[in-house]
């Protein structure tokens, strides 16, 4: 068997210059060039009116001043370093999996730097509004842990190709160490969850209810699927009932369920019954999604692997799961950007994470009639978080497709 | 390599059976009677093919072997262990015979290699270094060797299926069944499958084949056997099946696919 590729020759290039290329996408018609010069004026339009405003009118002093607020909460200021620590924890990983991701390819592609870039403006700006210099050299600290471990997990993953097997690992250890740490749950002095607010708070609910669905939402859809009639059922009305209710309710009534169904000696505080529902609600989402996936393997696939020997389990786990859970995760990345959106709800129930701090600032009259600025930072805020996540999910996607070029299996022998 | 058939078959000498169905009878859905009773006995180290027209029960008969079809009358053991519903029984079956499927049906999400070891490595418990060794004899056999660590995907459809007979023979099963074997492939794949085959059944393994193959079931098979809407209607050796058919069924099948 060769394997010798024949020499390869460059595709004829399309080389078109700026002029034609406007000519052919932009004037091609009298009626585009109409489209283009109106839509042309009135982008120009909105976005003088915006700048002209952001830097004559607006006041953006509301934001310094209560940045730490908007970050963090009320947490304790002498155990702010936890804090710190927990993010380093998963600048560690985040820069490791980078690295790991690109080890075939450029650190720094073009979708790389436009992240990068976005990142950099965004600590321009963090770096402008902090006035303590050491917030600013731990951050300038940070930046660069992210890239340097990048490269170390390049070349780590060069030389070790499975090591981007251990990454969800990685994630994980860092994530538990990361919230004990910032709760206080094993070392040092606890601290309660109303201290926690802003986007500490958004992030520290989301991803928690993300992580915790997970689980429940693959053992519902295997429940969805199930031979047992009751568990079917059972999942069945769970994921239909939640699915039918809008988040808003459900966190109402885990507030007053979650205590009910558990015993009296199990005490949950506001912030982890809202969690529950953050994650009663995902989870039931999740489930569909994963059992779509689950659909859209073969039956063949499971087929094969019995006769195999191959018991159910094993069946499930290392064959028909893994090829499902690939299939989804673009729709399931979606999901968990709008579940870390929707944990804006938790304002209405009280909370002052991200949104919820914004508002109970404008209420304080030395910032009354800020609110388009308050307004524009927390959605600037919330956009780099989706996008980070959006962007992150498809380099995940590139990378798992080029590893395995999975074949279009056909259907099972035994469909006629 | 032509292995010279000339052992008498099975039903003539008693020769140790390896495969006993006795009036196996399967409804689909409940009322569709897809077998009516079928029996058959294959003796160790035999190579029984299986013809008949479309949609005859072939692929549900000897899917009935390795439990992933039910059935709802009758006995099949297998090396002496009864068929009947008791998941263990199941099991230990299920590592004994290995199967192959007319679409491949590898793994698409592991490499060669791992589509090999899995099984052995999961269900016989071996150190994943014995699975290796074991599998890349095996990948070697069936000349798929320098393709080991690709993805299924990235070979053509006659390596795939050697891959997969590769990874049925890693589980070390005593019989194989096949398929369709070559049904899914492009003509001039057809010929490095059934070679690989060839092989299998010079070594002494015990298979059923069905397959349309009439020159590798005149070479190789020691017994055709017709399906007919559910039924066996002719259990012959090869010579006869083809030249001089006991039933008239055959003849009429044999003028179809002979033209
Ligand atoms: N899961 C099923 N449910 C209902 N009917 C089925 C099912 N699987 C197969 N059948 C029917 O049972 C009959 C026998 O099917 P089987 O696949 O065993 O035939 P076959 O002889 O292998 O045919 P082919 O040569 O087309 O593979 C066919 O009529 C088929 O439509
Ligand atoms: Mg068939």
């Amino acid at each position: 068997m060769t394997t010798a590729t024949p020499p390869s020759s460059a595709p004829p290039l399309n080389q078109i210059g700026a002029a034609a290329w406007a000519k052919k996408n932009l004037f091609s018609s009298v009626s585009n060039t109409i489209l283009t010069i109106v839509s042309g004026l009135v982008l120009i339009w909105v976005v003088l009116t915006l700048l002209i405003w952001g830097f004559t009118q607006a006041d953006w002093r509301v934001i310094p001043a209560n940045f730490r607020l908007l970050m963090v909460g009320r947490y304790p200021i002498n155990l702010i370093w936890r804090v710190w620590l927990a993010l380093g924890l998963i600048v560690v990983a985040a820069g490791l999996s980078w690295g790991v991701l690109a080890r075939n390819s450029r650190l720094f592609d073009r979708r790389g730097l436009i992240v990068l870039g976005i990142g950099a403006a965004a600590l321009v700006i963090v770096l402008a509004l902090l006035s303590d210099p050491i917030s600013i050299a731990i951050s300038l600290g940070l930046l660069a842990l992210l890239v340097g471990l990048a490269f170390v997990g390049q070349q780590v993953g060069k030389v070790v190709p499975t090591f981007g097997n251990w990454l969800p690992l990685v994630w994980l250890v860092a994530f538990v160490i990361g919230y004990s740490l910032i709760r206080g749950f094993l070392i040092g002095r606890p601290v309660k969850g109303d201290d926690l607010g802003g986007l500490l708070l958004t992030l520290l609910t989301a991803s928690v209810s993300i992580v915790l669905s997970f689980p429940f939402g693959i053992l519902l859809a295997l429940g969805r699927r199930s031979d047992l009639p009751v568990i079917r059922l059972l999942s069945t009305i769970y994921i239909e009932v939640i699915r039918g209710l809008p988040l808003i309710t459900i966190l109402f009534a885990s507030q007053f369920l979650v205590p009910l169904v558990l015993p009296p000696y199990i005490r949950t505080d506001r912030l982890i019954r809202a969690v529950v529902g953050l994650t009663m609600f995902s989870a039931a989402y999740l489930a569909e999604n994963v059992r779509g996936g689950l659909q859209a393997v073969p039956r063949g696939q499971a087929e094969a692997s019995k006769a195999l020997g191959m018991n159910p389990l094993l069946t499930t786990g290392l064959i028909v799961m893994p090829q499902a859970l690939k299939a989804v995760i673009p729709t399931m990345v979606g999901q968990f950007i709008s579940l870390f959106k929707d944990t804006s709800l938790l304002t209405i129930i009280g909370f002052t994470e991200l949104l919820g701090i914004g508002q109970t600032i404008l209420a304080n009259p030395q910032f009354l009639g800020r609110n388009v600025e308050m307004y524009t930072f927390i959605g600037l805020i919330y956009f780099l978080c989706c996008y980070a996540m959006s962007i992150a999910s498809q380099r995940l996607e590139r990378q798992l497709n080029s590893s395995g070029t999975p074949t279009v299996a056909p259907a099972a022998t035994i469909d006629p | 390599m032509t292995q010279p058939q000339t052992e008498p078959t099975a039903n003539q000498t008693g020769a140790e059976p390896i495969i006993i169905a006795r009036d196996v009878e399967k409804w689909y859905d409940n009322n569709f009677h897809v077998l009516k009773g079928v029996s058959m006995t294959v003796t160790k180290g035999e190579v029984v093919v299986v013809m008949g027209p479309s949609g005859s029960g072939k692929s549900t008969f000897i899917r009935t072997f390795n439990a992933l079809e039910p059935y709802q009358k009758g006995t099949i053991e297998i090396d002496g262990i009864q068929l009947s519903h008791d998941l263990k029984n199941i099991d230990a079956i299920r590592r004994e015979v290995g199967m192959v499927f007319q679409q491949f049906n590898l793994f698409p999400h592991l490499t060669v290699l791992q589509n090999v070891t899995l099984a052995p490595i999961w269900v016989r418990r071996w150190s994943k270094s014995k699975a290796e060794e074991v599998a890349m004899q095996l990948l070697d056999r069936v000349g798929i060797l320098s393709q080991a660590n690709k993805f299924p995907g990235q070979l053509s459809g006659g390596q795939q299926q050697r891959v997969a007979i590769a990874r049925a023979l890693a589980m070390q099963p005593k019989v194989m069944l096949f398929d369709e074997p070559t049904s899914a492939l492009d003509p001039e794949m057809v010929r490095e499958v059934l070679d690989v085959m060839r092989t299998l059944a010079g070594s002494g393994m015990t298979m059923v084949c069905v397959t349309h193959e009439v020159g590798f079931a005149r070479e190789v098979a020691d017994r055709v056997v017709l399906m007919a809407d559910g039924m066996l209607v002719e259990d012959s050796k090869p010579d006869e099946f083809f030249t001089n058919p006991k039933s008239d069924r055959t003849k009429k099948f044999l003028s179809q696919i002979l033209h």
